[in-house]
């Protein structure tokens, strides 16, 4: 009865044989959804079976703090800019050591994609994605995360890194680069190695 | 009159056992079929609500029934009210004639194990499922979207184009039990069931069935992925509601049938006749789901096709055939 | 009155009053439901009155394929009501005339049967087999004019749709 729908396609079959070739078809069809029947479910019971997700994955939002423990963000507004939906909002202010930081710190979560460009942005490596999603509330305005609720007390990814060993600080006795063990800061409009 | 009211209380006695068990075995088809659907696709189907989910179907309805019931303002009101009723109705009301086991005896008095048996019972069947076209169409016409008008015309074609064949599949059944009577039709399988003498019709039968209760080959007119949902878009609620039962009524019923016409009705050994009208349901129901957890929606000229240029000449060469077996 | 005759009324008056709804409501698809309930009630009457096929065949073929198809056709050209009469003048003559001609018909027939006493409604069964040979010996050559009338029907309709698909595919040709 389905010789039908092959007619098209082949015209110079002999009917029988295409009787034949499509109940082999269909066959092989029935046959395939029945050997599916006997696997086991691929499915994850989430809530009760959740799986590990990769390092990389991309969910809620830390500021992670630099190996000697101080605030790694240093207020530039690079990753505010980046941002296309324009959910990070902070207020920078000057810190001990003629060192910015920033006043306070706002995460919109209710409108962050998860992009990760934030992250990208950061030079200080202080903005960081982590794996962790399960991150709603009931009511919208407590996704709003102050600076308070963003900080954690480790380095996140790249936990030895310190903006500052590399890029210098100026401090009333020295410039940047003119300390004890610093090196001089890279000169960014000098193409030469 | 003594004898009049009795007759009456049996008669509604079996009309609720009926209804009751209709209505249920409806329900947990519905889990069944989400249930083998997700095994056949490698998942699990629902499990939340209780053991299995076998609770899902009370879940289910009890979402339904609380929620808004919509009407489209630019509806046409009565009929937009009124269509679910008739889908779920006619397949109801075909079951009057199903019969579901031989005669028992109550307080002396002999029982018949079905609603209705008239003579033109096998008629009935098909003036009911032909009437099951309009809550379609008019459900489709009323609720005023251009989706559900497309679900409703082309559901009203299609259930058209699918009795003939439905019905011609069925005249070597009735030759060979020369009665329009399904008890008569299941006593001619006394010895041997339909389906060993008239494969072909039983062929016929299932597909244009199939067509019938628009399940998944030929699902068309509820095309989920350009219609929406077809015919019911526009229907939230308890009428949805009653859309869904009448499709699964419509599924038990045609298990029916093909039990009765095809696989001897009531008829085998070791379990009692309602139990076995029972298995033979809920394995055509299976069969169903398998079908349509493998096969694709077909186009709508290929549906038509089938139709008029293989089912019908198929069936007829059969009653032909049928008929010069009987003579010589 | 007897039961039968409670029923055969409210079965009447129901037929009536749908067709008469049917004929004076604007909208086509009410008009259609309509008809459709009150050929309904045409097969409601016929099995009460002994002729459990005839009622079948009439649900199957008239509400089942027929209203069904008219149904099909009125949702897919969507005709508006129009305030007017449908009909012109002329049609509307004929149609007058074909009425009185009913009416006259109807009142011949029932003084006919006042005239030969009030005969009791007989609740006869026709069993299926029974009605079938009484037609296939009885009635046979007008059996077989029928169909021939709907074969060539057929025929024709299916005459005219080739032509159309010719002349269109003709037309794309030439352009
Ligand atoms: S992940 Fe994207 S959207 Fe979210 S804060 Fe960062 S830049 Fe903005
Ligand atoms: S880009 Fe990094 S350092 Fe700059 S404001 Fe954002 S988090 Fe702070």
């Amino acid at each position: 009865m389905s010789s039908d729908r092959t007619k098209k396609t082949k015209p110079a079959d002999h009917p029988g044989t295409l009787i034949a070739e499509s109940i082999k078809a269909l066959g092989s069809g029935f046959a395939t959804t029945a050997k599916h029947l006997l696997r086991r479910p691929v499915t994850e019971q989430y809530p009760e079976q959740k799986r590990v997700l990769p390092e990389r994955s991309r969910a809620r939002i830390v500021l992670t703090r630099d190996p000697d423990g101080r605030e790694r963000c240093v207020a530039c507004y690079l990753c505010s800019a980046v941002c296309p939906v324009s959910c990070i909002s902070m207020q920078s202010t000057g810190g001990e050591g003629g060192r910015r930081v920033a006043a306070w710190f706002r995460i919109n979560f209710s409108r962050c994609i998860y992009c990760g460009l934030c992250e990208e942005a950061c030079p200080t490596s202080a903005i960081q994605l982590t794996p962790d999603f399960e991150n709603c509330r009931q009511d919208i305005l407590e996704m709003v995360f102050e600076k308070d609720d963003l900080l954690v007390d480790h380095g996140g990814r790249d936990d030895r890194y310190c903006f500052y060993r590399h890029a210098g600080i100026a401090t009333d006795t020295a410039g940047k680069g003119e300390h004890v063990n610093e090196q001089p800061p890279v000169d960014a409009k000098s193409n030469l190695p | 009159m003594l004898a009049w009211i009795t007759g009456l209380i049996v008669l509604l006695v079996k009309l609720v056992v009926v209804l009751v068990a209709l209505l249920l075995t409806a329900a947990y088809l519905v889990w069944a079929e989400r249930k083998l659907l997700a095994r056949l696709q490698v998942r699990l189907g629902p499990n939340r609500a209780g053991k299995f989910g076998l609770l899902q179907p009370i879940a289910d309805m009890i979402k339904l029934l609380t929620k808004e019931d919509l009407v489209p303002e630019s509806a046409d009101r009565v009929i937009f009210l009124l269509a679910p009723a008739v889908v779920s109705v006619t397949a109801l009301l075909m079951f009057a004639v199903v019969p579901f086991g031989t005669d028992i005896t109550l307080f002396g008095r002999r029982v018949p194990l079905i609603i209705s048996d008239i003579n033109v019972a096998l008629l009935l069947v098909f003036a009911f499922s032909s009437l099951g076209v309009y809550g379609v169409a008019l459900g489709g016409w009323a609720s005023n979207s251009k989706f559900a008008l497309i679900g409703g015309i082309r559901g009203a074609a299609q259930m058209i184009s699918y009795e003939l064949p439905l019905g011609l599949s069925l005249v070597p059944v009735v030759m060979l039990a020369r009665s329009f009577s399904l008890v008569d039709i299941v006593n001619a399988q006394n010895s041997y069931p339909f389906i060993l003498v008239q494969p072909l019709a039983f062929a016929i039968f299932v597909i244009s069935a199939m067509a019938e209760s628009k399940r998944i080959p030929f699902d068309l007119p509820e095309a989920e992925n350009e219609l929406g949902a077809g015919f019911h878009t526009e229907y939230s609620g308890m009428r949805f509601g009653l859309f869904f039962l009448g499709e699964y009524v419509h599924m038990q019923v045609l298990g029916a049938l093909v039990a009765v016409f095809f696989l001897g009705g009531w008829r085998g050994p070791w379990l009692p006749g309602p139990l076995w009208l029972f298995v033979k349901i809920i394995a055509v129901a299976l069969v169903m789901i398998w079908i349509r957890g493998t096969l694709p929606r077909l186009r709508y000229d290929q549906l038509m096709a089938i139709c008029w240029k293989v089912l019908v000449p198929a069936a007829l060469i059969n009653i032909i055939l049928t008929g010069f077996v009987m003579l010589i | 009155m007897s039961v039968y005759a409670i029923l055969f009324y409210a079965i009447a008056v129901f037929i009536l009053a749908s067709t008469a709804i049917a004929v004076t409501r604007r909208h086509l698809v009410h008009a259609a439901v309509f008809l459709a309930l009150s050929f309904f009630g045409s097969a409601m009457l016929f099995y009460l009155l002994g002729a459990p096929l005839l009622a079948m065949l009439e649900v199957i073929v008239y509400v089942g394929a027929i209203m069904v198809l008219f149904l099909f056709v009125i949702m897919m050209v969507e005709v508006k009501g129009k305030d007017s009469g449908v009909l012109t003048r002329g049609q509307q003559a004929a149609a007058a005339l074909l009425g009185i001609v009913y009416v006259a018909a109807a009142v011949m027939l029932v003084r006919a049967a006042a005239a030969g006493g009030n005969a009791a409604l007989q609740a006869a069964v026709a069993e299926p087999a029974v009605f079938g040979e009484y037609l296939f010996r009885q009635h046979w050559l007008s059996i077989e004019i029928a169909s021939f009338l709907l074969l060539i029907a057929l025929m024709g309709v299916l005459h005219l749709g080739r032509d159309i698909r010719r002349r269109q595919t003709g037309k794309e040709n030439a352009s």
